[in-house]
């Protein structure tokens, strides 16, 4: 048996945090409480705290310079707002392929970014997207940004005392011109990714050169993968299959996966680079 | 709000104010199924890969594996064995029944827990929506086929 508070303001959270400093966050607990399960320890009565009744952990805030995603917000909110889908929608693209309905009305973007699992299905599009975290603790607030946060497979820099307590996206304009989620899974939907990538390009408008070019990879390494000489070298050149070609042939040098039970390492490292291969499809 | 030990959690549960005390850490499918007797819900994974738990809390199809009593407080909860209280659910079960959409029926409560949410939803209702509204709710028999068949023709018809 394991206590349970649930927290109506961050304030609230925290003071319960430092009270119970073993205590567990849970947001939708849709990671946390088949982890509990998995690893069942009869001593283990560390209780949990639950966001889902923080009101301010379950906001969008659209800022002049920056969007704010509250880290209690669900995939499927994600998935299904107007702005994020018409400013970022790698991101909900990748929303739209966590788990199925069920599982996306509950699983939060907040929880993803924690768990910090290799295969988190946000976290390829955040790193492109640059996010930053931002912690808050009695002390006081930081802002990390997503690389930095997210330190190994399931470590992360939260300290003992912090609440991650949204998600801040920089945005961007002109809009990247293209924007893309491809992930590779089991079957379409309630699939853990085998590999997953996440590429934003901006090119010239006159004559389609690309100038900026980002890509992230997932589930093909400890973390998210990113392929500096990769997106180097798309610039200054038209965005065409062949250039597509020549970026990922780069990129298997760059992952590290692993075999587990969804796929082969060897199978990783030859489909996860020429997911690239499908930027020009419609 | 602390819930310690045996913790008293009120909520409606289908349509009924419903008070219960038990640990606060329970999964909800325990709740449901050991602790209420509503057996309709089934646990089929336990990790959030099958649907066959699905609920709805305050509307929304939720899997009740992956919820702790203490989350039902002050929500409104509706199971299967209250679907037939609406006019939607009746036409669900119907067409399930008429279509043969059932073959083992272990899936089939929470399929139609699904597709209760997505038809109050109201919105136009495709083949293609409706196999991605239930694409998170695994059936071993059917082929799907005829559960999508179920759920058009409840979608098509109006309410009585």
């Amino acid at each position: 048996m394991r206590a349970i508070f649930i927290p109506e303001s961050i304030e609230e959270a925290l003071s319960i945090r430092n009270a119970y400093p073993q205590a567990l966050w849970m947001a939708g607990g849709t990671d946390l409480l088949v982890q509990l399960r998995v690893r069942v320890h009869p001593e283990d009565d560390r209780p949990l705290i639950l966001l889902e009744r923080v009101a301010s952990l379950a906001r969008i805030d659209i800022h002049e310079d920056e969007i704010c995603i509250g880290s209690c917000i669900s995939f499927n909110q994600i998935a299904s707002d107007p702005l994020l889908t018409a400013e970022v929608p790698v991101l909900t693209q990748a929303a739209s392929t966590v788990g199925g309905p069920a599982l996306r009305n509950m699983a939060t973007i907040g929880g993803n970014v924690c768990t910090a699992s290799p295969g988190g299905d946000s976290l390829p599009a955040l790193y492109v997207l640059d996010a930053s975290v931002e912690l808050v603790s009695t002390s006081g607030t930081r802002r990390l940004p997503l690389s930095e946060f997210l330190t190994g497979p399931r470590k992360t820099a939260l300290l003992p005392d912090e609440l991650l307590t949204s998600i801040v996206i920089p945005r961007r304009r002109p809009l990247w011109t293209l924007q893309r989620y491809e992930k590779i899974g089991k079957r379409k939907a309630l699939a853990i990714a085998v590999a997953s990538m996440a590429a934003v390009i901006r090119t010239d408008a006159a004559c389609g050169i690309v100038e900026e070019a980002h890509f992230a990879w997932g589930s093909v390494g400890p973390t998210v993968i990113r392929c500096p000489p990769a997106e180097e070298a798309l610039i200054g050149r038209p965005l065409t299959q062949d250039a597509l070609r020549s970026a990922a042939q780069i990129v298997p040098s760059w992952v590290h996966p692993i075999d587990d039970i969804r796929a082969s390492a060897e199978y990783r490292r030859t489909v996860g680079p020429r997911l690239l291969l499908r930027l020009l499809d419609p | 709000m602390s819930r310690d030990h045996q913790a008293t959690i009120r909520f409606m549960l289908n349509g009924e104010p419903t008070e219960c005390t038990c640990p606060p850490d329970m999964r909800v499918i325990d709740l449901l199924r050991e602790a209420m007797g509503l057996t309709g819900t089934k646990e089929g994974c336990g990790t959030g890969e099958c649907g066959a738990c699905t609920i709805l809390l305050d509307g929304i199809p939720r899997l009740s594996c992956l919820m702790v009593a203490a989350q039902l407080h002050e929500r409104r909860i509706e199971t299967v064995e209250g679907i037939e209280r609406s006019a939607e659910g009746r036409k669900l079960v119907d067409a399930f029944v008429e279509h043969g959409a059932v073959q083992c029926g272990f899936c089939t409560p929470a399929m139609e827990m699904t597709a209760l949410a997505l038809l109050r939803s109201r919105n136009p209702l495709d083949r293609k929506a409706i196999r991605a509204a239930l694409s998170g709710n695994l059936c071993r028999c059917t082929g799907y086929v005829k559960i999508v068949d179920a759920v058009e023709r409840a979608a098509a018809e109006p309410l009585s």
